[in-house]
């Protein structure tokens, strides 16, 4: 995924210089590096919005009450909701995710994959705001229902992330389970295992990297995703820790969109919110950058 | 005995868990259509919306493929372009690898630190406002990556031959790019683009902070004015329309937004279909 085999046909022709050729190249180069100037862009402009409220250290990062009619800007609850909400959803993708991509790589009949396989497609596509409405009508009544408090709360996020980042862990396991050489599993098999034993012991030791990759990259986006997860958590106005997960929360994602509608442009809660914007940029880019190491770590491994 | 046991239910577990997901996606499908069919009618499609409780979606519905068009007319031709640098000119070198990486980076950057880059960068720092211009131009730099992507797995399966006969030929190799390498890669290019307009004509975020608040009752009349979208107004309904009007109307406008983006796939789907039966033929 992140380095990919070039096909290169200079090696066979070497046409003649022309300048027309020259500057065709030179263009579709100048394209190319657009996707490099919109991600500086997006850096300079999100850390220099935010810079204001970054500057106020400790009284940002370590506060404990987000309260912007009093200027306090503390982060701490809002950060360890979207941890709590974001390892909640993937501790459920997990384990509906990974049995069903062990299912599709060495089970399903093709019947079977005709029809799982589309359907976890279309669930990635599924507008968020409609899962998220989807959850608002139905989960968060069945949860008041059923288990008391306000029915927008932990759970509700957890479920309704989960049914988001589920298609990634799926297909992105099932990619490294196939991966695993054919020959391991015929040895195995030839020694008289079974498939079951052959899966356990062989086959997802060695996807274990592939695996692993997918729930990394599935937690990235659980914790970015917006709309759906802000339906469903209640969104109090002061946000605290939550201590029971039907306690309402907030994320670092759904303070942004539900603020931003009323903040006054220049004031230190815009720049704060920016500065949210800024926390959430680097930790789902610290989770991009361990996903990338640990499949370069795998591919190391089993060449 | 016990073993063959074990391994049935084993398999009986999995295909249950498996099918989960084929479950979640018919609930969620099937309880929009019921609740949303009831409040779909000629006048909900043809009207503009009045407060929460009264008229249609037809500016949203309208808005939202406005949006969809400037974000398409900025990420595609850029797309395609990048794609056809990174396929065929790129050289091996560090240069290359850093715009790959950056192109995964962009891809990686969550959709609502895309939308408060919008809001700072193009509403104003440029100056244009919260307008269908500058949240179609935030939607582009959402998908553009993807459009990168799938262009260039399209153009790296078109056959090393087709290429090489085209050059033996004496034929340059921007003439062979256009006329041989693209003309055989664009249904996959289309298909990229088709998914990428699904992703865009659903995404809120985005466009919640850069193109309008999504009851605006009129149509735009430039790229300057404020724009309509649905899925904004399916979220302005959902949250702060509380009567059983609204919610009729947020379950009538999430139905349309969901079939835009079934249609959408569906005809992704049947073209990528048809497409890997021609280059299978092809070889």
């Amino acid at each position: 995924m992140c380095a990919q085999e070039q096909i290169r046909n200079e090696k066979f022709v070497k046409p003649r210089w022309s300048a027309v050729e020259w500057i065709i190249e030179k263009v579709l180069f100048a394209c190319a590096l657009s996707s490099i100037l919109i991600v500086l862009f997006i850096v300079i402009f999100i850390f220099q919005e935010g810079f204001p409220a970054l500057l106020l250290g400790t009284r940002f990062f370590f506060g404990m009450t987000w309260w912007p009619s009093h200027d306090l800007f503390g982060i701490v609850p809002t950060v360890v909701s979207t941890f709590i909400v974001g390892i909640g959803a993937l501790g459920i993708a997990a384990l509906i995710g990974i049995p069903t991509a062990i299912y599709l790589a060495e089970f399903a009949p093709e019947w079977m994959r005709n029809i799982i396989k589309p359907s976890v497609e279309m669930l990635v596509g599924i507008p968020s705001i409609v899962l998220g409405f989807f959850g608002l009508m139905v989960l968060v009544v069945a949860i008041r229902d059923n288990l008391g408090g306000y029915g927008e709360c932990i759970l509700a996020g957890w479920l309704i992330l989960a049914v988001m980042t589920l298609p990634h862990v799926i297909s992105i396991s099932e990619d490294s389970i196939r991966a695993v050489p054919r020959t391991y599993k015929e040895a195995s098999l030839g020694l008289g295992a079974t498939q079951l034993q052959t899966i356990r012991k062989v086959i997802l030791p060695h996807a274990k990297s592939g695996i692993l990759a997918s729930l990394v990259l599935g937690m990235g986006n659980a914790i970015g995703e917006t709309m759906a997860v802000l339906m469903v958590i209640g969104n109090p106005n002061i946000p605290g820790i939550p201590t029971s997960v039907l306690d309402s929360v907030r994320v670092l994602t759904s303070t942004i969109v539900i603020e931003h509608a009323y903040v006054d442009w220049g004031s230190m809660h815009q720049h704060a919110l920016f500065a949210l914007g800024a926390v959430l940029f680097v930790i789902v880019a610290i989770l991009n950058l361990l996903t990338c190491a640990v499949i370069r770590k795998g591919m190391r491994k089993t060449t | 005995m016990r073993i063959e046991t074990e391994e049935k239910l084993v398999k009986a577990g999995l295909s249950a868990t498996a099918l989960i997901s084929v479950i979640v996606l018919f609930i969620v499908v099937g309880y929009i259509l019921i609740n949303g069919i009831g409040a779909i009618s000629p006048e909900f499609l043809r009207e503009a919306p009045y407060r929460f409780e009264y008229g249609g979606v037809f500016p949203q519905i309208i808005g939202s493929l406005c949006l969809v068009g400037v974000c398409l007319l900025f990420a595609v031709p850029l797309g395609i372009a990048s794609a056809i640098y990174l396929a065929e000119y790129a050289p091996d070198n560090a240069i290359t690898s850093t715009v790959r990486f950056f192109v995964e980076c962009l891809a990686g950057v969550p959709s609502i630190v895309i939308g408060l880059f919008g809001l700072a960068f193009l509403v104003y720092y440029l100056g244009i406002g919260v307008s269908m211009l500058s949240g179609g131009l935030a939607l582009g730099f959402m998908i553009l990556p993807w459009t990168v992507r799938a262009s260039e797995e399209a153009i790296k399966t078109v056959p090393q031959a087709y290429r090489e006969a085209s050059l033996a030929l004496g034929v340059t190799k921007w003439k062979t790019i256009r006329h041989v390498v693209l003309k055989s890669a664009y249904p996959g290019i289309i298909t990229g683009i088709l998914l990428g307009m699904g992703k865009a004509i659903g995404e809120t975020a985005v466009v919640l902070l850069t193109a309008g608040s999504g009851l605006e009752s009129f149509l735009p009349r430039s790229l300057f004015d404020p724009v309509a979208s649905l899925p904004v107004y399916v979220y302005m309904l959902a949250t702060q329309g509380h009567t059983p009007g609204a919610l009729s109307r947020a379950f009538g406008a999430s139905l349309v937004l969901i079939m835009l983006f079934l249609a959408l796939s569906v005809f992704a789907l049947i073209l990528r279909n048809r497409y890997v039966k021609k280059m299978d033929g092809g070889r």
